[in-house]
């Protein structure tokens, strides 16, 4: 096997770019994450590291042992006797309003009445230690009138029950070009959860002050929202409450709504308490406590002509959103926005529902819904290609959004057609797609039990939050008299790149050295009413916002000094730690301490809203996005066709960051992306049982990529191509857009059991586990599995 | 005799800890005792590494440092041995080369499992002095999750800085170390606390034999891999721990010409290479036993005697034909490993009794053996099915066979109709295999669970047959497997 690695990321210099102009000291430099040192230190502190205060107690959370019905009794005198144990918290002692949803008032603190899901949160025991609470919750007893819960789309769909209504938009009558069509399919394509497995379980402290007011350290991607919760459950105004953040050792979106309830529970047992506690659950009861991301059943149906081009498209995502609404409107939102992924439509039906289960509430993940929606395409294209006998590229290549055919099925225009193409054949090139095509049917047609697959799937990702009002950052920046600055803003960091990310922005704005910029914890005291990091949106948001604020401490300190100095303002520059001034030149430093004594402020609020987007949802008309990311990928993988094991061989991928900000980060969030969105769709597989309870709740069962699932050949690099869009410094968002490059994994697993009969489609689902792979080769053989 | 207190080496000094609960895990122990807050908890069952840390013990005239997994190792059992931790690698602003790798190679996103990833590249670092190759970085990281990077730079890292012979602060401190760790080990039996709650480790079998006749309701503790779990997950209560680590002479391998004989033990990494040589499908399913960390610490006593269902080893060894060893007070018994599983965790053992050893026969020169591992994940995964074959052949015909699987029962179980079927059957004639493949349905009737349906399981074990018999009867396998085929482990031998 092949051992390369090819990464475009320079040692040291800038990138190439076409700007001969742009003359960069920080921005697109190849910096190493602001917390690397400390990382590998073990000094980067956590919400667990924090020194605790004296006198800390601990949280644990006693759970609903049935997924559905209502709480009859509970007696919890038992617990409250053991030595250490300080409180048990029932709903009877929340001051304020029982509600930690981010938005639809359907999720409780505690249960009162009605249970939703098994594993809900009843109670929750206070102890001087995590260990005795721990113990002591098993010791509740809980009297409860149960019914069968509904656990499957099936289940809800059959009850009828939902989260939020059911929504659709299109473009003509999809149905009667379908019916009107040469060719036309139609089938159920299932896609599966995600655990988001962050390292870091879910972790809260309160610290309680004076007057009621509270500190809270949240391991949360969304600060604001847990003030926010925080202030209405313990019926205090929101600005008795401040959330720290930080980092978290990752988030995905598993801790954009979800951090919250645990934040207040722990405020809530400091309130009670009057003391410092902390919570901290366990991986299992994070996993059986925390949403995940929503798997889907899509009803599909197409028609298309003998070229595999698409005339009509129609497609129903059944989204299973668990007990309650949490984010599921947008997620599925998403979903019905990236149906289309790549692919003109010229009459399209993309309809949903936001089925209710018994089941804890599916929440953000990484992607939020538009993978899903995506999959479901890249799917009937292997299918079309599978009946009309052509590459599956080749069918890719004739539908994709070109001009003429450039509107999506919500009617946004694609601007950049050309991208997406130019990319796709760059890849196609540089992966050398056709000669391994070839290769590979050789290899097939001598192996009967091994099988290649190989497949290059494209990615276009709409970039903006689709709630318009999100779309706004804030960033507080100081420039103190020894010339240091403080920099705070209202994005999050998870691992991302999000800090340096900024501080390479603000470093640049000034002409100073990064270790002039002292990142600091993102706080709801330095930067309000925030919106979630989240979207992809961190560095587009909190890099303009910390640019503004920057920028205009900067023309202050400019005006000062043309002033002092009697020179145009254009003859001011900042540059190499110095300010030139005309002929003279002083240190940053020294005109700091001018300004000051000159009495110019040296300290500004940011703020930035992106511009040109709007939606109007009921209409279904607008432009929710700002700009769309592009990607492809080509994965090629070896399938042992009597087991269903298989190894990804080799991954190309191309994928567009517009002009970088820092391509060490940005190949990090393509390649973890990637990684990540594999073991989606192959090993990461969520069971339930009947009773609701997750039979797959730790590591030990449920199995996320490890090193050697990474492809020995893997080729990433970016895609020169500067955002046309003003962004910050030209550059694209890069969070969410690399886990649908691993599209291309499930569809070259799909590829290799084609192989078995390249009469039939292939009946497989997502994840594509072993088990799903031998079932679809038994399926393709002719005898069924068993 | 008896000491009363746990000693171990940590920053060239001897620490003394006693009067701790029997359960107290090392990552308890590290984050709120020492309140050393590098290793994090993040799965607490020994899955994740991110509580991974080194332990330095003699072996070979050396320290060799191995990883662990703090979240599910008891306390007691760092008696002895050298502790490391990653705040003891850099001096003062000096990375050490694997935490100065990490860096340059953007190994760390969130940073969360970074601390136990660069534990397990410390434990690599020190087997230094060898080319390393991605196959072995992988494996030295199969039990340390990443969710953000994809592992690439770090796999890099591990390139860059774990190939040449090690020369850290601890490499010049090793002689002191070994001076240090040699003076611990005093052959005293240990025991701390009282009747009703103690953490004991007898220094012999017979003070062994003798504490555990006299609390047979005491729990046996070897690499604790498994009871852990009881602790962190099922919140056992764990009053009385006998932990076998300290035992003289349980942990030895005997290699004679035909059988391999393995002390109790002996963890998985010490046995690795002796099986590895009986049969390179043994060595492949040793490669994939868990994680490094779960190597350094499980054993094979443990793995045998815990009686999983699964017990990736126990099919192998059963179709192998192995046998084991029990002792109680002073009377010791042999019997047929297969005749040890009764039902689902359940075994033959008494109340006080314990296993000594596992004794596996070698393969003759006209046995065949094949083993397979099938899991949802390739590596640190644990089995939906685990089959293991041994074919006596009688030129191009199958005299007998003995075939043993895993995750097809409630315990590891014999193939014993499949076995009558295959007697005799041609290796030239795939038609005549029908039979015998027929029969594994008749062998096992599975369940479905979360790692595999029945339907899974049923048509994987008669696939597993037909691979096995196809390998044996073209000798190949490089057109049969994914990876671990038999003639690129043979020629790297």
């Amino acid at each position: 096997m092949n051992e390369r690695i090819k990464m475009d990321v320079p040692a040291a210099s800038p990138l190439r770019h076409d700007d001969a102009a742009e003359t960069l000291r920080h921005v697109r430099q190849p910096l190493p994450h602001d917390s690397g040192r400390k990382h590998v230190q073990g000094t980067a502190q956590y919400i667990d590291d924090i020194r605790e205060p004296e006198g800390t107690l601990h949280v644990a959370i006693g759970q609903s042992p049935k997924a559905r019905g209502r709480l009859i009794s509970l007696d919890v005198s038992a617990g409250r006797a053991v030595p250490g144990v300080v409180a048990v918290l029932t709903a009877d002692d929340i001051p304020g309003k029982n509600d930690v949803s981010p938005a639809f008032g359907d999720d409780r603190l505690f249960v009162e009445d009605v249970i939703d899901f098994l594993g809900q949160a009843v109670f929750a025991v206070v102890a001087t230690n995590r260990d005795v609470a721990r113990r002591a919750v098993k010791l509740a007893v809980m009297e409860i009138e149960h019914e069968r819960p509904s656990i499957t789309v099936e289940d809800a769909l059959e009850r009828g029950e939902t989260v939020l209504p059911d929504y659709a938009f299109g473009r003509g009558d999809a149905n009667a070009a379908i019916a009107a069509s040469p060719r036309s399919l139609a089938g159920q394509f299932r896609v599966g959860g995600q655990e988001h497995f962050y390292l870091e379980g879910q972790v809260a402290l309160a610290i309680p002050g004076e007057d009621g007011d509270v500190h809270v350290y949240s391991s949360t991607q969304h600060p604001s929202e847990v003030q926010h919760v925080v202030a209405r459950v313990l019926d205090i105004p929101d600005s008795y409450v401040v959330c720290e953040t930080r980092r978290m050792g990752g988030g995905f979106g598993g801790k954009e709504s979800q951090a919250t309830q645990w934040a207040v529970t722990a405020a809530l047992a400091a309130r009670v308490t009057g003391r410092p506690c902390k919570l901290r659950l366990d991986r299992d009861d994070d996993f059986i406590l925390t949403g995940k991301r929503h798997d889907f059943r899509c009803d599909w149906s197409v028609g298309f002509d003998e070229d595999g081009r698409i005339q009509g498209y129609a497609v129903e995502l059944l989204a299973r959103c668990g007990c309650s609404a949490d984010l599921s409107g947008g997620v599925v939102d998403r979903a019905m926005f990236h149906a289309d992924n790549a692919y003109w439509m010229p009459a399209v039906h993309v309809g949903s529902k936001r089925l209710k289960t018994n089941t804890v509430s599916n929440t953000a993940f990484r992607g939020f819904g538009g993978p899903q929606g995506m999959l479901a395409a890249e799917h009937v294209m292997d299918q079309i290609a599978w009946a009309t006998g052509r590459d599956p590229l080749d069918v890719r290549y004739a539908n994709f959004y070109r001009p003429g055919g450039n509107h999506t099925p919500f009617g946004m225009e694609v601007e950049e057609t050309d991208t997406l193409l130019g990319l796709v054949q760059n890849l196609e090139r540089s992966s050398d797609y056709r000669a391994r095509r070839q290769e590979i049917a050789a290899f097939n047609a001598s192996s009967p039990i091994m099988k290649r697959g190989l497949a290059l799937t494209p990615v276009k990702f709409g970039i903006s939050f689709t709630l318009t009002h999100l779309n706004q950052a804030g960033a507080l920046v100081h420039v103190y008299q020894d010339g240091s600055v403080h920099l705070n803003h209202g994005g999050t960091e998870m691992g991302q790149g999000l800090y340096i990310k900024v501080a390479q922005v603000v470093a640049e704005e000034f002409g100073i050295a990064m270790e002039r910029v002292r990142i600091t914890a993102t706080t709801t005291a330095k930067v309000p009413n925030t919106s979630p990091t989240a979207a992809s949106s961190g560095s587009d948001l909190n890099g303009m916002a910390a640019r503004v604020a920057a920028g205009a401490i900067k023309r202050r300190m400019i005006a000062h000094a043309a002033k002092a100095y009697d020179v145009p303002e254009e003859q001011v520059e900042f540059r190499d730690d110095r300010v030139f001034i005309g002929n003279e030149s002083l240190s940053f430093t020294e005109l700091a301490r001018k300004c000051i004594q000159a009495r110019v402020a040296l300290s500004e609020a940011g703020h930035y809203a992106t511009p040109k987007i709007t939606w109007n949802r009921d209409k279904a008309t607008g432009r929710p996005f700002f700009y769309f990311a592009y990607g492809a990928a080509c994965s090629e993988v070896i399938v042992d066709t009597l087991t269903g094991e298989n190894r990804l061989l080799r991954a190309d991928i191309l994928h567009d960051v517009g002009k970088s900000l820092n391509p060490a980060i940005d190949i990090g969030q393509i390649e973890g992306g990637f990684v990540q969105g594999m073991g989606w769709l192959t090993t990461e597989e969520l069971v339930f049982n009947s009773e609701g309870r997750l039979l797959t709740h730790a590591p030990s069962t449920y199995k996320i990529p490890v090193a050697s699932d990474v492809p020995a050949d893997f080729r990433v690099a970016l895609y020169p191509n500067a955002n046309r869009e003003e962004t910050i410094y030209r550059s694209k968002a890069v969070g969410e857009p690399p886990i649908m490059l691993a599209n291309s994994v499930f569809c070259a697993l799909a590829d290799a059991v084609h192989s078995l009969d390249p009469s039939k489609a292939v009946p497989l689902d997502a994840p594509a586990t072993p088990e799903a792979i031998l079932r679809a080769c038994e399926a393709l053989r002719g005898r069924p599995m068993g | 005799m008896t000491r009363d207190a746990i000693r171990f080496w940590r920053h060239g000094r001897v620490v003394e800890v006693t009067g701790f609960h029997p359960r107290t895990t090392l990552l308890d122990y590290l984050r709120l005792n020492e309140r050393k807050l590098g290793t994090k908890e993040g799965c607490a069952e020994g899955d994740c590494g991110a509580c991974t840390v080194a332990l330095g013990r003699v072996r070979g005239g050396r320290v060799r440092y191995e990883p662990v997994n703090a979240c599910i190792l008891l306390l007691g059992q760092v008696d002895g041995a050298e502790l490391v931790t990653v705040e003891d690698l850099a001096v003062g602003d000096d990375l050490h080369p694997v935490q100065a790798a990490m860096v340059a190679r953007h190994g760390s996103q969130c940073g969360f499992c970074t601390p136990g990833i660069v534990m397990s590249l410390f434990a690599l670092y020190h087997e230094g002095g060898r080319p390393l190759d991605r196959q072995a970085a992988n494996d030295a990281l199969a039990g340390n999750l990443c969710r953000c990077t994809g592992y690439r730079p770090i796999v890099d890292a591990a390139l860059d800085a774990c190939s040449a012979e090690a020369g850290d602060h601890f490499t010049k401190a090793s002689d002191a170390t070994v001076q240090g760790l040699t003076a611990l080990a005093d052959g005293r039996d240990l025991f701390i606390g009282d009747a009703a709650r103690f953490f004991a480790a007898p220094a012999s079998e017979d003070s062994l034999a003798a504490l555990y006749a006299q609390h047979p309701d005491a729990t046996l503790v070897a690499g604790c891999t498994d009871v852990g779990l009881w602790v962190t997950k099922g919140m056992a209560e764990l009053d009385r721990v006998i932990w076998l680590g300290r035992v003289a002479g349980l942990d030895i391998i005997e290699d004679s010409d035909d059988a391999l004989a393995i002390g109790a033990t002996a963890t998985h990494a010490q046995a690795y290479s002796s099986l590895a040589r009986i049969d390179a499908d043994l060595g492949e399913l040793m490669r994939r036993f868990g994680s490094a960390q779960v190597r350094a610490s499980g054993t094979v006593g443990g793995n045998i005697a815990n009686g999983s269902p699964i017990g990736d080893l126990a099919p192998a060894l059963i179709a192998l034909d192995s046998t084991i060893e029990l002792r109680r007070g002073d009377a010791t018994r042999t019997l047929p490993l297969e005749s040890f599983f009764i039902a689902y965790r359940r075994q033959d053992r008494q109340p006080g009794e314990y296993l000594r050893r596992v004794t596996v026969p070698k393969l003759k020169a006209h046995e065949v053996f094949r083993a397979y591992k099938v899991s949802k994940r390739f590596d640190e995964d644990i089995s939906a099915a685990m089959g293991a074959f041994r074919f006596t052949l009688d030129g191009r015909r199958v005299a007998s066979a003995r075939i043993a699987f895993g995750g097809m029962a409630g315990i590891p179980k014999r193939a014993t109709e499949t076995e009558q079927a295959l007697a005799g059957i041609s290796l030239d004639d795939p038609s005549a295999w029908g039979e015998a493949l027929a029969a594994i349905g008749r062998d096992y009737q599975p369940l479905d669970d979360h790692r595999a349906s029945a339907a899974y399981r049923s048509t994987v074990a008669r696939n597993l047959l037909f691979k096995a018999l196809s390998e044996t009867a073209s000798g190949r396998t490089d057109a049969t497997r994914l990876v671990g085929g038999r003639e690129a482990l043979e020629a790297a031998e």
